[in-house]
């Protein structure tokens, strides 16, 4: 069997401006806030940190299979995608204006393209407060409509926006995405080598790396790197509308898998897939 | 005894039993209002134990979604009581263990829960008596549609405490001090905090170590004003942070940005 050649665009490649324009249909991709308005930082050069003229956050407006959408996407190459006054904002803001059309009856669907180590440290509270913001927004968007955030990589998801990410209702990773609360720089640095060697690649992906993620139901959907591929998926997710009950309202779940959780003994990623098996535990 | 520990026997009584010990949570009141109160204090047998020191892990985390869960299942066809979250948390647990189990998770379930009870008409007060730091302060406390903080020494809001900070941005200690006379978003002091506009109210001249019955009393009645507020400024988002005058002009390019995404949202 042969398939039709067809070349592939890993998304992991692209620019967060890309990546919001290779996602939306075709032609309707509109940023708002562009570069040319050079709406910066105004805390980092002070710091001796050189702004962005977008302070790393690429919001655009387009469409979704013909329905209105907005995409939020991280630049992870700036300031490791961390968090600022400006950048936290412009998502928050954006979220909470998706919640005011949804709340007259206009649905807009919201994805975050999350490539961030969390709050940018130079701006310290300022962000907190931002994320804050985002995480409020998020709560209140997902009852009226499905709120999608895509883990690709090469960065990762980290900190505050791992909480946020956590509060999606749908959230897609690639192999390569790594979703957690402590990189594993911090945690090695914080707890000592010997509690996790962050230059072990295989220990790191199979802790926090998609695959991994989505075996235990911690996310939704794994995808292979591919702009086309994700693209069809973010709109089946968007398709599927709000869930009956999402993952961070799941208490009684998360709590009965922790029990099951001995913690005399040492548990790595493939143990625990057999332990949080979706298809083996009651829900 | 923890500042945590200390504020929630002086507001809720007794220290309750509960699974886990290191989530207190009890009802009482402030006034007339009915309250739930909610904190997380160091247990030495927390089952992970990168969670003893009064941290906010897995455990935690999940179970302040139950116990505020519970609370909004309860009043659903009743009023609202209120939750007051009393803040002393040093920031969450730096494990392996933590991020396999889903750290990230066990914070947004807390988030989620306190967002939804606000969401739902309960009015939700953050109470900062000691450290208010990390992932641990948006977990609880930040959720809140009043944050009121002790004026004291010992009271600090950062996003990551100023040893980890050090270490991760490869700065002294001292630098750090120096870089936050310039910008206090990156102070420790909750002063500087509240520079920032998001607090409800700075309460002063109250011992946050070892409080008295008129320290309490006063605190009762900051409580008491704040669930007032809270319940009657007819919203239940987190906007009025941005109204204050101090995030006019703190928190200039937050208004900024809304602003012109306003403009800009449709064509």
């Amino acid at each position: 069997m042969t398939f039709p050649a067809r070349p592939k665009t890993r998304l992991t490649e692209l620019s967060a401006r890309e990546r919001a324009a290779a996602l939306l249909d075709s032609g309707t991709f509109r940023e708002l806030i562009g570069p040319f308005e050079r709406l910066e930082s105004p805390h980092l050069e002070l710091q001796g940190v050189v702004p962005a003229c977008d302070d790393g956050v690429v919001v655009a407006r387009g469409d979704l299979d013909g329905k209105e959408a907005v995409v939020l996407a991280v630049e992870g190459l700036f300031q490791g995608g961390g968090i600022g006054e400006v950048s936290g904002a412009k998502i928050a803001g954006a979220l909470e204006l998706a919640l005011r059309d949804a709340e007259s009856g206009h649905p807009v669907c919201p994805v975050l393209l999350l490539e961030t180590g969390g709050i940018r440290l130079q701006e310290a509270n300022l962000g907190l407060l931002a994320v804050a913001e985002i995480h409020q927004a998020i709560v209140a968007l997902r009852s009226h409509v499905p709120v999608v955030g895509v883990v690709a990589g090469m960065v990762g998801c980290f900190g505050g926006m791992a909480i946020a990410a956590g509060l999606c209702s749908h959230v897609i990773m690639t192999r390569e995405g790594r979703l957690g609360l402590n990189g594993p720089q911090v945690v090695e640095q914080e707890a000592g080598v010997a509690e996790l060697d962050s230059d072990d690649r295989r220990l790191v992906w199979e802790t926090i790396g998609g695959q991994q993620r989505v075996a235990t139901g911690v996310a939704d959907v794994l995808v292979e790197d591919d702009v086309a591929m994700i693209a069809e998926t973010v709109r089946t997710a968007c398709e599927a509308g709000v869930p009956a009950e999402n993952r961070s309202a799941q208490v009684g779940r998360y709590e009965a898998r922790l029990a099951r959780i001995d913690v005399s003994e040492p548990v790595d990623g493939p143990a625990l897939r057999a332990l949080w098996d979706d298809e083996g535990e009651e829900r | 005894m923890s500042r945590g520990k200390t504020w929630f026997e002086a507001l809720a009584g007794a220290i309750p039993d509960g699974e886990p010990a290191s989530v207190l949570c009890a009802d009482g009141t402030v006034g007339d209002e009915r309250s739930r109160f909610l904190a997380v204090v160091p247990n030495p047998e927390a089952r992970f134990p990168r969670a003893r020191d009064g941290e906010l892990g897995l455990e935690e985390g999940w179970a302040l979604a139950r116990r505020v869960r519970e609370a909004v299942v309860e009043d659903l066809d009743d009023d609202r009581r209120a939750l007051v979250a009393v803040v002393d948390v040093p920031g969450q647990p730096y494990g392996y263990r933590e991020e396999l189990l889903g750290l990230h998770l066990a914070l947004a379930a807390a988030v989620d829960a306190y967002a939804t009870a606000r969401l739902a008409g309960h009015p939700v007060v953050a109470l900062v008596v000691g450290q208010a730091l990390s992932g641990a302060f948006l977990a609880h406390g930040m959720q809140a549609n009043r944050i009121l903080a002790l004026e004291d020494p010992g009271v600090a809001v950062q996003v990551m405490s100023k040893r980890s900070t050090a270490r991760v941005t490869r700065r002294s200690v001292e630098d750090l001090d120096e870089i936050a006379k310039e910008v206090p978003a990156t102070a420790y002091d909750v002063t500087s905090f509240a520079r920032l506009g998001a607090l409800h109210r700075l309460i002063e001249g109250v011992n946050a170590e070892q409080p008295d019955a008129e320290d309490v009393e006063r605190v009762r009645e900051a409580l008491a004003e704040a669930i007032y507020s809270a319940r009657h400024d007819g919203s239940t988002d987190l906007s009025g942070r941005l109204a204050s005058p101090e995030a006019r002009q703190h928190r200039d390019a937050s208004l900024r940005v809304r602003e012109r995404l306003a403009e800009e949202w449709s064509r």
